[in-house]
């Protein structure tokens, strides 16, 4: 048992516990955000400005019954929040936070700040969120309701679209940097241009950068691309029948989906924890707020933009944003080609 | 040895869920027992060394193709379960066939392989080190089996075109 294994598994108990505090936050930041776009003051009674309001939400949710539709496949409408909610905390795992700490040479050798190092942290991210998508289908195939089947379908065919688009920016930024390894990548961006300009990604690939972020909110159901739960017609969509601590369980995970979405284009495009002023052992804190604009960014957008329709959506995605990220992908590579 | 309690014990589970697979009465839990199956295989990659072919194999199969297979499935078998077959044996001459095919195919390679052992460059999967196999296996794909890939994506081409023509409406 060295420093280094303790310190190593301490950070991975703060992480988790951080991604369900900043489930926690987005759901009152979400409650909040969207009074004031109406004109209202949002939860204000429990806890300072309401602060408190998730938690008593989730100990309501964690009294309520746990209810099962006779005609549901018990196995898979038990596992199908915990599949969502897994792949939703598994993601966030390979996401490079800070820059390397000795804890103030507590520890014999530098610990990076994120959960595990992996040379091919992209691809894992990715394969973890196709992953995630068996928890939304199977939930609405195992709840043996209409409203539901359609919208695990629905949600299927949504991410399957956009995961395309949201490959292909992410594919132009590897070109761009030469690397899978989440960390080099955010290395790769050190430094300014003209002592001025940040030589983040998102400077060289605006397009990329609005590619990922519209496929991003395809591929966490938000709106305004929220169609596998459009109340209007589908009631509750794949969480129809889902009560208690398992419909918890999609909410945590739509949640921390949208922090890991954005934890990755912080990474990706806009620098991840580097930032001017701040010394670089408080460079989390840069990531802590990129990360949060982005966030604030789709709450934003969801109480501000009316829902799309669903044939709409499916136009969008396979003859505007696919082939606009095709041409920004070609593009780079003949750049990059081209500059050497 | 380490290697081999690994492999043993991931062999042992890719079997049994590849018989599950083929037992399940259910179709979507047929689909579901695929999916465990193929992570599996994933994690055989990983203890390779064969990082990327992992995660790809994650993305592209369990991600990508068999959430395909789950909409079909899905679609097909809305209400009604499977019904029972007039003769539920009439597969069996043509299953055994294709069994003995396969078979005599797999005694062909390995008899073939052990006789010719395959050059030492090939196994880029079993590389190590910094910047794992991605770059290499890149180069490979694109250098010694220039050939073999540029057909097998024509023959992905030609499988897309041909399914848009099936598909399509005629006017």
């Amino acid at each position: 048992m060295s420093a280094y294994f303790i310190a190593h598994f301490l950070l991975i108990f703060l992480v988790f516990n951080m991604l369900v505090m900043s489930a926690a936050f987005m759901v009152w930041m979400e409650r909040k955000v969207c009074a004031y776009i109406q004109d209202r003051v949002g939860p204000n009674r429990v806890g300072v400005e309401g602060l408190l309001q998730p938690f008593a939400d989730v100990l309501k949710l964690l009294m309520k019954e746990e209810l099962r539709p006779k005609a549901a496949d018990a196995f898979l409408f038990t596992i199908a929040p915990i599949v969502s909610a897994a792949a939703a905390f598994t993601a966030f795992s390979v996401i490079p936070f800070g820059s390397e700490t000795t804890l103030f040479g507590l520890l014999d050798r530098p610990l990076p700040l994120e959960v595990t190092d992996v040379n091919v942290a992209v691809l894992v991210i990715f394969a973890i969120t196709s992953m995630g998508v068996y928890g939304i289908v199977l939930a609405g195939w195992s709840s043996n309701s209409k409203y539901s089947l359609l919208g695990g379908l629905r949600s299927s065919a949504q991410m399957i679209s956009y995961e395309l688009s949201y490959g292909l920016a992410l594919a132009a930024v590897i070109v761009l940097g030469g690397s899978l390894s989440l960390r080099e990548l955010v290395l790769n961006q050190t430094g300014y241009w003209f002592h001025v300009i940040p030589r983040w990604y998102i400077f060289l690939q605006p397009l990329g950068f609005l590619i990922y972020l519209t496929a991003g909110v395809a591929e966490t159901n938000r709106a305004p691309f929220d169609f596998p739960e459009a109340e209007q017609e589908l009631v509750a969509g794949y969480h129809t029948e889902y009560s208690s601590m398992s419909f918890a369980m999609f909410f945590l995970a739509e949640y921390i989906n949208m922090v890991t979405v954005s934890a990755v284009a912080t990474s990706l495009y806009l620098g991840g924890w580097l930032g001017p002023i701040l010394p670089s052992w408080l460079g989390w804190l840069w990531f802590l707020l990129k990360v949060l604009l982005l966030l604030f960014f789709y709450v934003w957008m969801r109480w501000t933009l009316p829902r799309y329709r669903y044939d709409q959506l499916m136009e969008f995605g396979w003859k505007w944003l696919l082939p606009a990220a095709v041409v920004n992908l070609i593009a780079t590579a003949a750049l990059v080609l081209w500059i050497g | 040895m380490l290697d081999a309690i690994a492999f043993y014990t991931l062999a042992a589970l890719i079997l049994a869920f590849a018989i599950a697979v083929i037992t399940a009465r259910n179709p979507v839990h047929s689909v579901v027992f695929l999916v465990i199956n193929f992570l599996a295989v994933a994690i055989v990659y990983i203890v390779l060394g064969a990082e990327f072919l992992a995660m790809i194999q994650v993305l592209v199969y369990a991600g990508g193709i068999v959430v395909l297979y789950l909409f079909v499935v899905m679609l097909v078998n809305l209400k009604r379960g499977p019904e029972a077959h007039q003769d539920p044996r009439r597969q069996t001459g043509a299953g055994v066939g294709l069994a003995v095919a396969v078979l005599a195919e797999l005694t062909a390679i390995l008899a073939y392989t052990g006789r010719n052992p395959l050059p030492a460059v090939v196994p880029a999967a079993s590389a190590r080190g910094p910047g794992g196999n991605t770059e290499q296996l890149g180069w490979l794909l694109y250098t010694t089996y220039l050939i073999p890939f540029e057909v097998a994506s024509m023959l992905l081409l030609v499988a897309m075109i041909g399914a848009i023509v099936l598909a399509r409406k005629v006017d």
